[in-house]
């Protein structure tokens, strides 16, 4: 493979590889090579839950990130929001790799992404709100991001070494994801009248689910911390008390914006089940 | 899966055969930064002979997301199975995390002659949440055509997850700076 036609020997492929440049399905297992084995002091049931609802939560938000493509308001900030959707998508990857050889269904990640319905995702309701304004799309990003950030650092500690392994990468990967949203809330909390006034009412909006996540990972003084520096900086408010949420997405209770985002994800998977692309 | 298994007259269960297949598999370039090979790169972390005569090579990936690896993984194993070696295994290592201070000096030379700014160092995991800078950090990345060091970032994300969008305000060229993480 030369430097010049690096493209096009990619494109040879090779005769012992299904090697591909796409995320579509039937993809090798991310996770292999990677010792199987769970720690006798780990419990199975609970490590398997824990990775499905994260991988869960990465997948329905890089989902929602990868809508802005050819809708952000600059060509940057689709490049921005499609590389942070894939990092959680790559995070999924390996969530649901790790939940596959847990839970003892050996399931790959696609039965896990393509073939479950709305009620067996255990991701939080934020992920799944339809994006909206921009404005709001930040605001989740920055809560999403902070949430998950505190909740990988202390996963990074975890008995069960390739969930830590997970974690301890993600962390620098959420580090970055959450800084270019919190940007974007000074940015245009301490904008133009108008932004200022989307921005509040976006932070109002994300707010009320707060309750949701803590009750998933207890990471308030974190979260909270994160967004009084930024909403202070933004010359936003940022409500008092935030009412909790009833249900829970943990619990597969889902708003109505869920299935119509799964029908599209797994359209192709679902008509085509024995393709790979 | 990337496990190849094929046979050959080839016999090579030395030590001298397992410092060959690490300089074999040192020379693979990475897919998107062709440029570097995955050694240069810091992704290839070891290639071993097993007593069985199993090359097993390691390789930590870049980012969570990183749509190359599994064309890293077949190009080892093929380049691997080219050099005769009969049985190749190449493994994921999630841990340590992959950073950019593993890129080595010679890829980083090899990035700027390429007119790609190289990453400076990582920054260094305290103890405590991770904090969020929100004040204005004033970072030097010197131009890779000119040296100047006016430049600035016109975005964060780039073609790659690897790789932010400079400029020169100097020499008024664009450039690719590979973030530190």
């Amino acid at each position: 493979m030369s430097d010049d036609h690096v493209y096009l020997s990619l494109a040879e492929g090779h005769d012992d590889s299904d090697a591909r440049w796409a995320f579509g399905t039937g993809f090798e297992d991310p996770l292999y090579g990677v010792s199987t084995a769970v720690p006798e002091n780990v419990d199975r049931a609970e490590l398997a839950a824990c990775c499905l609802a994260l991988a869960d939560d990465a997948l329905v938000t890089a989902q929602r990130l990868a809508e802005w493509t050819t809708r952000a308001p600059e060509l940057e900030e689709e490049v921005a929001l499609a590389n942070i959707g894939l990092d959680l998508l790559g995070q999924a990857r390996l969530l649901y790799a790790r939940c596959g050889q847990v839970d003892g269904t050996a399931g790959g990640e696609d039965a896990y992404a393509y073939f479950r319905d709305a009620d067996d995702f255990r991701n939080v309701r934020l992920a799944e709100l339809p994006n909206g304004d921009f404005a709001f799309s930040m605001a989740r990003l920055l809560v999403f991001s902070s949430w998950r950030l505190a909740h990988f650092e202390a996963l990074a500690g975890s008995a069960d070494p390739v969930l830590a392994a997970i974690a301890a990468k993600g962390v620098k990967e959420l580090t970055y994801h959450r800084q270019y949203a919190a940007e974007w809330v000074v940015r245009l909390g301490d904008g133009t009248e108008e932004s200022h006034r989307r921005m509040q009412a976006a932070i109002d909006q994300v707010a009320p689910h707060l309750g949701e996540l803590f009750a998933a990972h207890e990471a308030r003084t974190e979260v909270l911390a994160v967004l009084r520096q930024v909403t202070e900086a933004a010359g936003l408010s940022l409500p008092d008390a935030p009412p909790s949420a009833a249900g829970s997405g943990r619990e597969g209770d889902h708003t109505e914006h869920l299935a119509p985002l799964l029908a599209e994800l797994q359209s192709v998977a679902r008509a085509h089940p024995e393709a790979t692309w | 899966m990337v496990t190849v298994l094929t046979d050959t007259d080839t016999d090579t269960d030395t030590d001298a055969d397992a410092d060959r297949a690490r300089r074999v598999a040192e020379q693979v370039p990475d897919p998107e930064l062709p440029m570097l090979t995955l050694a240069d790169l810091g992704v290839l972390r070891e290639v071993t002979m097993t007593p069985e005569g199993t090359v097993v090579a390691d390789l930590t990936p870049t980012y969570s997301g990183c749509p190359a690896m599994s064309e890293m993984r077949a190009e080892v194993a093929a380049r691997l199975k080219d050099a005769g070696y009969r049985r190749v295994e190449v493994r994921t290592v999630l841990d340590p995390p992959w950073t950019t201070d593993w890129i080595t000096p010679e890829g980083r030379r090899k990035l700027a002659e390429h007119g790609i700014a190289p990453p400076g160092p990582a920054p260094r995991p305290a103890p405590g949440p991770v904090p969020l800078v929100l004040s204005a950090t004033r970072q030097v990345v010197p131009c890779p055509r000119c040296g100047a060091t006016d430049t600035e970032e016109t975005s964060r994300f780039g073609a790659t997850s690897c790789k932010a969008l400079w400029r020169c305000r100097a020499c008024r060229e664009p450039f690719e700076y590979v973030k530190e993480i």
